[in-house]
C-alpha cells in the first residue's frame, strides 16, 4: 500500500485514495467538431506505460481534492505530486 | 507399542509439565514446549499423513513452517477445526486433538495408496488431461477426487473465536530473531530507534540457540550462551518491543507489512474464552531489516519421501531442542558439512549413527575427522540410489558418484537405518523480500539466490542474505546494520569465531541413480507429488518459463510454496535444458509467506460489522412494523410489511394496490442528496445533464439524466432549484457517493473557472414519500398552513415551509405516476412527522410500502431504474428517452458518444415492454428473450431487466432490452426457459396512465 502526499493533507494511506487514470488529457472544448477517430481518442485511449506515469488521484477520504502524481509504475515509487492545472515535473 | 526416544530434556521442553493429546484418535504424552511434531517424534511416529496424488505415506520432513508433509487437522468435529495446520508449528496444550488429514480412510490403509501402483498413469499435467475432457464427466471424477484427495475439513458452524486487526508504526521492523536478528535488534534500539522485533517461533534466537556444540564458539563462549547473553540483554530495552508466535505474512510496498500474531493457539482451551485468538498487525516500517534465515534443502533421490526421512537440520533441532530423536538408528546424507553438527549432536548423546553418505569425494573438516572418531563410517562420493520401508524408511542403497556426478558406479551397498536425515545445503529465505519487490541475484559457489537491489528502505542479513557461516554472520551483520542505520553506538567490537565446519558443497540437484528415469520416483514438491520426472516431462512436452512448468506439474503450489523444493526445480530445469541458473527466473512467492486464518484476514469485521450499516432516521419505525429489509448499498430499506401471514408476494399486491387506490407512504430518506450553489450552478447542471436547465424557473423542479462521457447513462433523477444559484439534486440510492465523486471530478480539473460549490446532504434530512389519489388531503392536513391546491403547487414545483417550528421542503414530484408529495425535513424529525403522516392518513387507508412495491409502480410506468433496466451499455436513445436529451445545447457530458458510429446503429439493444400471452405468467427477470428456438445456435436478441405481477392492470408486465425492440412494437417473441418457452409480445414500456392524468387526479 502506497503512502500519497496530497498536496493539501500530507502523506496518507493509499487506502484513503482513489486513483482516476492517466492524468493531462483534457476534455475537448468543442466535441462536435471531432471526428469519430478523434472523439475515440480521447474517450479510450491511454498510454499504461511501465514506468514513470503521470496520473490523476483523488483524496476520497480526505479533503476531496484532485491532484497528480507522477510514478513509476515497475515500482511504484512516486517521483512527485502536484496540483491540477500545473505543468508534469520533467522526467 | 511406542518406544520413547525422548532423550534429554532441553530449556525449552519442561520434563514437569506433562501434557497429553489425542492424535488420530490415540492418547499421545508430551511436555509443555513441544510442538504437536516434536511430541509425536518421542512417541516414535513419524507417519502422519498421506501424498495429495499418490497417496504415498508421509512423515515430518522438517522442524518449521516449511513443513510440506505434516499438515494436520487440529480440533476434530467442532467450531474449532481448522485443517492445514502444520504440525511442526502448533505447540501441543492440554486437549489437544488432532488427525491426518490427507487419508481416507485412514492413514494407516489409504484407498488412495494405489494411485501409487498406478502412477505411470498419473503423470504431469494429469488432472489436465484426463478429466478437463470430456466436460461431463469432471462432476463425476469430482466426488472421488476431493474425496479422497482430503484437502481437510473446514467447521461447519461460525467460529467462536475473536481476531483483530491492530496497526503498528516503528523506525525499524526486525523479521526474525534469529542470531543476526537479535543483534540488529540491540543496534537499532541502543541508539534509540523505535524497533519491533518479530519471530514466528514461540522462543528467541533460531536455530544459534541450540548451538551448543564445543566446536562452535564466539569470542571463547559456546555460541548458545552467547547469544543467550544478548537475549537476555535486549529483553531490557526500552526501545525494543518484541513479538514471538508472529509471523510475518506479507511484505508490501512501501514498507508496509501484514503480519499475524498467534495469542492464544498454545493455551489449553479452556483458558481461550473471551481472549483475541489472532491478532493481524498491519505494520507500517521506516526501515525493515529482514533476517529470516535459510531453509535447508533436502536431496532428490529415488523413493526420498518415505516417512523417517527428514532434513538434517530438524533431525538436529529436534534433539538439541527438543531432546527427541528421531530414530534409534540413523543415518546423514549430505552434500556439505552441516549434516556432521547433526552427527555430533546424535553422538553426543549416545544414539547410534550408522553411516554418513556425503556426495564429495574431499571432505575436510575438524568435525568430520571428530565424527570419525566417533565410529560413524563416512561414505565419501556416495549416494543414496533407493530407500526401503513402506510406512517408515528400514533401509536404503548407496551406490559411488561418478567423477562428473551424472551416474552411479560401482556395487550397491545396502545399509538399514529407521531415520534419514538428508542435508543439501541451505536456501537463503529470501521470499519476503521477493514479496515486497526485491530482485534476486544467483551465486555460482554455492547455487544460491540471494537479495541484490532492494526496492524500499530495507536491508537483508544472516543467513537470508546469504550469510551461511557464523563469521559472515556475525561480521556483516554488524557492518551492514551500522551503515543502514546510520548509527556509531555499538557494542561489538570483533568476533573470534570458532567453527567446525567448512563451506564446501557438492551441488548435485537430481542425483543419479542405477534405474533409468522413468522407473524412479524423486519428490521435487513432497506436498504436491511432483517429481523430477514430471518436471522433465513438462520441459519435453515444450514448456519453458518456470511459472508455466510450476503450473502444468503444480510444483510449487502447496500450502507450503514449495519453500523446499523450487530450488531443485529450476536446477532441473536448466540442466535439462542446457540454460543457466536464474535464466528461467524464479518463481514469484506470493503473500502469505505461511497460511492465514480468514479470522485473521477478517478481523472484528463480522457479522452485523461486516460492512458499515446506515438506517434512516425512519428506520426504527419500519422495524415495528414489522418491515423486511433489503440491502441497497450500505442502506438497509424497507423492502416490504407483510401482515400477519403474508408472503412477499402477497404483500406487494396489497401494497401497490393501496398506493394508486388510496394512499402509501414510502421511506425515500437513502435517496442522495448534493446540494449545489453558486453564481454558475445552472451553466454547470447544463454541461452534467442531457436536458436543459438554464430556463428552470426557482421553485420548479425537474428530472434530469446523466451520461458518462461514453453516452451510457450513469444516473437520474430530480434537481430542484430553491434559488437563481442554489439548486439541490437528488441520485440514485446507490450512487450518490458516485455522482458526487464524478461531479467533482469535473469542477476541479474540466472546468475549474465555474463558480460552484458541492455538499453532500444526504444524511441532513428524512425524506417522507406521500402518494396516491388521498395524497394531497394527507399533506394538507400534516402541513396545515401551505396551500396544496393544483394551481399554487402544481407537479414538479416545490415550497418552503414548516411543520410546527421545523422548517421543511416539501416537493410534488412522483415516481409513481400518481399524485405525490415529498416531504424533507431535518433528520431527527423524520420519525414523528412520518407518525404524523400514518395518523393523519388513517382514514384514508394510507399504506407503507417498501422498495419492492416502489420498483412495481414504476414499472407500470414504465420509468427505469439505472442499473436494473440499464447497464453501462445504454444510452438514453436505446431507452427510448430521446425526449430528455437536447437537441440545442452545444455540449454537455456524453453529447458526443451520442452520435457515433456504434451509437447510432438502429439494432442496439433498446429497452421494450413486454406482455405474456398468458397475462398470470411472470418472467424471470433476466431471462433471455429470443425470436426462433428452432434456429441453432438460437439467436439471443436481449433479456428481461424487471418484471411483475400488475395487481393494477391485473397482468403481467416486463420491461426489457431488445435488439432492435423499438420497430418490434406488436412483434411476438419468446423467452426460452428449462421447460417451456414462454411466449410474449412486444409493448409500449409504459403499461399505465400513459397521458399522466392521475398526476392531478381528484377524487
Ligand atoms: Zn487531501
Amino acid at each position: 500500500m502506497f503512502l500519497i502526499n496530497c498536496p493539501f493533507c500530507g502523506e496518507r494511506e493509499q487506502s484513503e485514495f482513489k486513483a482516476g487514470g492517466e492524468a493531462h488529457i483534457e476534455r475537448p472544448k468543442q466535441p462536435t467538431e471531432l471526428s469519430d477517430d478523434e472523439w475515440a481518442e480521447f474517450l479510450f485511449m491511454r498510454k499504461n506505460i511501465k514506468g514513470v506515469q503521470f496520473e490523476r488521484w483523488n483524496h476520497a477520504h480526505g479533503c476531496r481534492k484532485w491532484f497528480n502524481i507522477a510514478r513509476d509504475t515497475s515500482n511504484d515509487q512516486i517521483k512527485a505530486v502536484y496540483k491540477m492545472g500545473e505543468k508534469p515535473p520533467v522526467k | 507399542m511406542s518406544k520413547n526416544l525422548r532423550y534429554k530434556s532441553s530449556k525449552l521442553v519442561d520434563e514437569t509439565y506433562r501434557i497429553s493429546f489425542k492424535f488420530n484418535n490415540k492418547i499421545y504424552y508430551g511436555y509443555k514446549g513441544d510442538t504437536l511434531a516434536s511430541a509425536l517424534l518421542a512417541n516414535d511416529v513419524h507417519l502422519v499423513g498421506r501424498s495429495f496424488k499418490y497417496h504415498r505415506p508421509r512423515g515430518i520432513m522438517t522442524a518449521g513452517s516449511e513443513e510440506p508433509n505434516a499438515i494436520i487437522q487440529l480440533h476434530d468435529n467442532t467450531s474449532r477445526t481448522e485443517p492445514n495446520v502444520r504440525a511442526t508449528e502448533i505447540e501441543i496444550y492440554e486437549g489437544l486433538v488432532a488427525s491426518s488429514q490427507n487419508c481416507w480412510p485412514s492413514v494407516n490403509f489409504d484407498i488412495g495408496g494405489i494411485n501409487n501402483i498406478l502412477s505411470p498413469i498419473l503423470p504431469a499435467g494429469f488432472y489436465y488431461k484426463t478429466f478437463m475432457w470430456p466436460k461431463s464427466f469432471w462432476e463425476k471424477y469430482e466426488y472421488f477426487i476431493r474425496k479422497s484427495a482430503g484437502l481437510g475439513k473446514s467447521p461447519k458452524e461460525a467460529d467462536p473465536d475473536l481476531y483483530e486487526h491492530k496497526y503498528i508504526h516503528c523506525d525499524v521492523l526486525i523479521i526474525g530473531a534469529g542470531i543476526s536478528g537479535i543483534m540488529a535488534a540491540k543496534m537499532a534500539a541502543k541508539n534509540g530507534l523505535k524497533t519491533l522485533l518479530v519471530d514466528e517461533k514461540s522462543f528467541l534466537g533460531g536455530s544459534t540457540i541450540y548451538d551448543n556444540s564445543e566446536f562452535s564458539k564466539i569470542n571463547n563462549q559456546i555460541t548458545s550462551s552467547w547469544l543467550e547473553k544478548e537475549i537476555n540483554e535486549i529483553s531490557k530495552l526500552e526501545n525494543l518491543e518484541i513479538k514471538t508466535r508472529t509471523s510475518v505474512a506479507a511484505f508490501h510496498g512501501y514498507n508496509f507489512l501484514l503480519a499475524r500474531e498467534n495469542l492464544t493457539d498454545h493455551l489449553p482451551i479452556n483458558q481461550r474464552d473471551n481472549k483475541i485468538r489472532h491478532r493481524l498487525l498491519k505494520i507500517r516500517a521506516k526501515k525493515v531489516i529482514t533476517a529470516t534465515g535459510a531453509i535447508e534443502r533436502p536431496l532428490i533421490f529415488d523413493n526420498n519421501d518415505r516417512p523417517g526421512i527428514l532434513l538434517s537440520s530438524a533431525v538436529k533441532k529436534y534433539i538439541d531442542l527438543y531432546g527427541v530423536a528421531c530414530g534409534e538408528n540413523n543415518i546423514l546424507f549430505t552434500n556439505n558439512d552441516t549434516a556432521y553438527e547433526t552427527a555430533m549432536s546424535l553422538v553426543q548423546k549416545g544414539i547410534k549413527v550408522n553411516a554418513i553418505i556425503d556426495n564429495r569425494e574431499v571432505i575436510d573438516s575438524k568435525l568430520s575427522y571428530e565424527v570419525e572418531k566417533n565410529n560413524v563410517r563416512i561414505f565419501k562420493g556416495h549416494t543414496v540410489v533407493d530407500t526401503y520401508g513402506y510406512k517408515r524408511i528400514n533401509g536404503l542403497s548407496i551406490m559411488e558418484l561418478s567423477k562428473d556426478g551424472q551416474k552411479v558406479i560401482g556395487k550397491k551397498i545396502r545399509l538399514s537405518c529407521d531415520s534419514l536425515g538428508v542435508s543439501g545445503g541451505w536456501t537463503p529465505a529470501v521470499h519476503l523480500f521477493t514479496q515486497s519487490g526485491g530482485k534476486l541475484k544467483f551465486r555460482e559457489d554455492d547455487q544460491v539466490f540471494i537479495p541484490n537491489k532492494y526496492p524500499s528502505d530495507q536491508l537483508s542479513i544472516g543467513s537470508c542474505n546469504g550469510d551461511l557461516s557464523l563469521e559472515e554472520i556475525t561480521t556483516n551483520t554488524v557492518l551492514s546494520v551500522k551503515k543502514f542505520l546510520n548509527i556509531n553506538n555499538i557494542d561489538y567490537k570483533s568476533f573470534e569465531i570458532i567453527t567446525g565446519i567448512h563451506k564446501s558443497k557438492r551441488n548435485i540437484w537430481l542425483l543419479p541413480s542405477d534405474k533409468i528415469l522413468g522407473k524412479t520416483k524423486s519428490f521435487v514438491d513432497y506436498q504436491n507429488d511432483a517429481t523430477a520426472k514430471d518436471i522433465k516431462l513438462a520441459l519435453r512436452e515444450g514448456f519453458r518459463s518456470i511459472e508455466h512448468v510450476k503450473r502444468y506439474t503444480t510444483t510449487g503450489m502447496g500450502t507450503d510454496q514449495g519453500k523446499l523444493g523450487n530450488m531443485h526445480a529450476l536446477g532441473i530445469i536448466s540442466e535439462t535444458a542446457g540454460t543457466k541458473m536464474g535464466e528461467h527466473g524464479t518463481t514469484t512467492f506470493r503473500p502469505p509467506y505461511t497460511p492465514l486464518t480468514f479470522g485473521t484476514i477478517v478481523g472484528r469485521n463480522v457479522g452485523e460489522f461486516f460492512d458499515i450499516i446506515r438506517r434512516t432516521p425512519i428506520h426504527d419505525w419500519h422495524v415495528a412494523n414489522n418491515a423486511k429489509f433489503e440491502n441497497v448499498g450500505q442502506w438497509k430499506r424497507a423492502w416490504y410489511y407483510p401482515k400477519e401471514n403474508e408472503n412477499m408476494h402477497q404483500a406487494v399486491q396489497r401494497e401497490s394496490k393501496a398506493a394508486r387506490e388510496c394512499a402509501g407512504i414510502l421511506d425515500a430518506s437513502t435517496l442522495g442528496k448534493i446540494d449545489i450553489q453558486g453564481t454558475d450552478a445552472s451553466e454547470f447542471l447544463n454541461r452534467i445533464y442531457t436536458n436543459a436547465w438554464s430556463k428552470l424557473d426557482i421553485g420548479k423542479c425537474r428530472y434530469g439524466l446523466m451520461l458518462n462521457e461514453d453516452g451510457m447513462v450513469y444516473d437520474d433523477g430530480v434537481t430542484t432549484r430553491l434559488d437563481e444559484n442554489h439548486y439541490i439534486m437528488t441520485t440514485t440510492t446507490g450512487g450518490a457517493a458516485n455522482v458526487l465523486g464524478k461531479l467533482e471530478d469535473y469542477l476541479q480539473t474540466e472546468w475549474p473557472e465555474l463558480d460552484v460549490y458541492l455538499s453532500s446532504v444526504t444524511d441532513h434530512f428524512a425524506t417522507i414519500s406521500v402518494c396516491g389519489p388521498h395524497s394531497k388531503k394527507i399533506v394538507s392536513k400534516v402541513i396545515p398552513d401551505l396551500d396544496f391546491s393544483d394551481e399554487k403547487f402544481p407537479h414538479m414545483s416545490f415550497k418552503n415551509t414548516k411543520i410546527g417550528q421545523i422548517k421543511c421542503k416539501v416537493m410534488r414530484i412522483s415516481f409513481t405516476g400518481e399524485q405525490s408529495y415529498e416531504i424533507n425535513i431535518q433528520s431527527n424529525y423524520g420519525k414523528s412527522v412520518w407518525e404524523k403522516c400514518m395518523e393523519e392518513g388513517k382514514d384514508f387507508n394510507i399504506t407503507p410500502y417498501g422498495t419492492e412495491t416502489m420498483h412495481l409502480l414504476r414499472a407500470e410506468k414504465g420509468f427505469i431504474i439505472v442499473g436494473q433496466d440499464t447497464d453501462a451499455t445504454m444510452t438514453p436513445i436505446d431507452l427510448q428517452m430521446d425526449w430528455i436529451v437536447s437537441k440545442k445545447k452545444y455540449d454537455f457530458i456524453g453529447k458526443r458518444s451520442l452520435y457515433r458510429s456504434d451509437t447510432i446503429k438502429d439494432d442496439r439493444k433498446q429497452l421494450v415492454g413486454l406482455l405474456t400471452e398468458n397475462p398470470k405468467e411472470v418472467l424471470e427477470e433476466g431471462a433471455q428473450i429470443v425470436a426462433d428456438v428452432k434456429k441453432s445456435p438460437i439467436e439471443m436478441l436481449g433479456h428481461v431487466t424487471s418484471s411483475y405481477y400488475s395487481p393494477n392492470l391485473n397482468k403481467s408486465i416486463a420491461l426489457g432490452v431488445v435488439k432492435g425492440g423499438k420497430k418490434m412494437l406488436g412483434q411476438k417473441l419468446i423467452i426460452p426457459m428449462e421447460n417451456k418457452n414462454i411466449n410474449v409480445t412486444v409493448a409500449d414500456p409504459v403499461f399505465l396512465d400513459k397521458e399522466g392524468k392521475r398526476l392531478n387526479a381528484k377524487l
